[in-house]
């Protein structure tokens, strides 16, 4: 598996995760990301939440 | 399968081009005005009609034709003036690295100057249908442009992209491939899945945003750019789509067309990382002299797709149709 720097965990699918709570949720994808911020509103799925915010992102581009 | 009906031209290149695939006689004045509008109506819809013969064609058209040397010729002609203009309005080189950097950032709050920011907080359900619409001539052929970069990439970068497209069509399951979930999508907001069907009424801010794909797919000179311009989709698509899932949420859409959108949430988040790391670093590393190129690719699609959005947010802003209204006669073409 693969840690990126500021983001999710890499994970080869399929993968099968049980969440604190109980529940196992399952991913077929070729590569599953696993969120590590904890604010992924898709959670155990990473759904980007963990990027970096700013005043003004369009004026950076 | 018959192809869609040809368009109604927009200009005397449009014409010239329509013309010849209607009639079969393709010797045709390949040089366009040195006044040409690059962005214009109608080189952008004389472009979009030839690129269409490497998809799917049209009806009556013959599938040869793909190949006309004559037509290939006035394609050649029109992209000519195409990228120059995105090479000029493109900024300065930067690195890859810098390029796609600048995207990974989110906006604190609300952004104005975007569509997926409008529709989540403000959006009406007729602006949502307006802009599945236009977005259908990308999106009923989804990933299939960036297939075509598939033999121009060695290892690391042709893994990693054969692996994200394979998921765009669906991972070996055909109701899963992302054009069919788009389909799906607009038929939850009562518009036409027919390929090809809202040609007519995109305007030329949208049909550039198509042509760049296949500009940059077709022409293996331009792989950098191609891969600059899927990894700038990618990154920017997770979180635009999770808005997109709010806004239809919001305006009462159906499941399917939240579907498509939420699958995207959590696609393109692998999507990105893959095409960060495997693709754009793979090809980086395969061949470094590409690196402008590459951002280039990250440039112009940003360039193209600011264009479209303030085309959409102007008009919605002024409570009129994005949509480009039919010529004097014309009615808009039901199917059955």
């Amino acid at each position: 598996m693969t840690i990126t720097p500021d983001g999710p965990l890499l994970l080869p699918g399929p993968v099968e995760v049980t969440l604190p709570d109980g529940p196992v949720v399952t991913s077929r994808r070729f590569t599953v990301a696993l969120c590590t911020c904890r604010r992924s509103r898709i959670y155990p799925w990473c759904d980007t939440s963990h990027r970096r915010r700013t005043k003004n992102a369009k004026e950076t581009r | 399968m018959t192809g869609p009906a040809l368009p109604q031209p927009r200009g005397d290149l449009s014409a010239a081009v329509i013309a010849a695939l209607s009639s079969g006689d393709t010797a045709l004045d390949s040089t366009p005005p040195p006044t040409v509008d690059p962005y214009g109506d109608d080189l952008q819809l004389a472009l979009y009609v030839l690129y269409e013969l490497h998809y799917r064609g049209f009806e009556g058209v013959p599938d040869e034709l793909e190949w006309d040397p004559g037509l290939l010729a006035v394609r050649r002609a029109l992209e000519r003036p195409f990228l120059a203009a995105l090479r000029r309005d493109v900024p300065p080189g930067t690195s890859a690295d810098e390029a796609l950097d600048a995207l990974l950032v989110e906006p604190v709050g609300h952004d104005d100057s975007s569509v997926s920011h409008h529709l989540q907080r403000d959006g009406e359900l007729w602006q949502l249908t307006e802009y599945a619409a236009l977005r259908s001539l990308y999106h009923l052929k989804e990933a299939d442009p960036h297939a075509w970069v598939i033999p121009r990439l060695r290892g690391r970068a042709k893994a990693g992209m054969v692996a994200v497209e394979f998921d765009e069509f669906g991972g070996g399951r055909p109701e899963e491939i992302h054009a069919r979930l788009y389909a799906d999508l607009m038929t939850d907001l009562g518009l036409d899945t027919t390929y090809g069907h809202y040609l007519d009424r995109a305007p030329a801010v949208l049909l550039a945003t198509v042509n760049l794909m296949s500009l940059f797919g077709l022409h293996r000179a331009l792989r950098g750019a191609l891969v600059g311009h899927f990894a700038t989709v990618e990154v920017t698509s997770s979180p635009g789509s999770r808005r997109m899932a709010a806004a239809l949420r919001r305006a009462g859409a159906g499941k399917a067309a939240q579907r498509f959108y939420d699958e995207h949430v959590e696609a393109d988040a692998v999507h990105e990382q893959v095409v960060r790391r495997d693709v754009v670093g793979g090809l980086l590393a395969d061949e470094p002299h590409l690196e402008a190129d590459i951002a280039f690719g990250v440039y112009a699609t940003g360039l193209l797709e600011d264009r479209f959005g303030a085309h959409v947010l102007k008009a919605w802003r002024q409570q009129q149709s994005a949509l480009r209204t039919l010529p004097h006669g014309g009615t808009e073409r039901k199917s059955p």
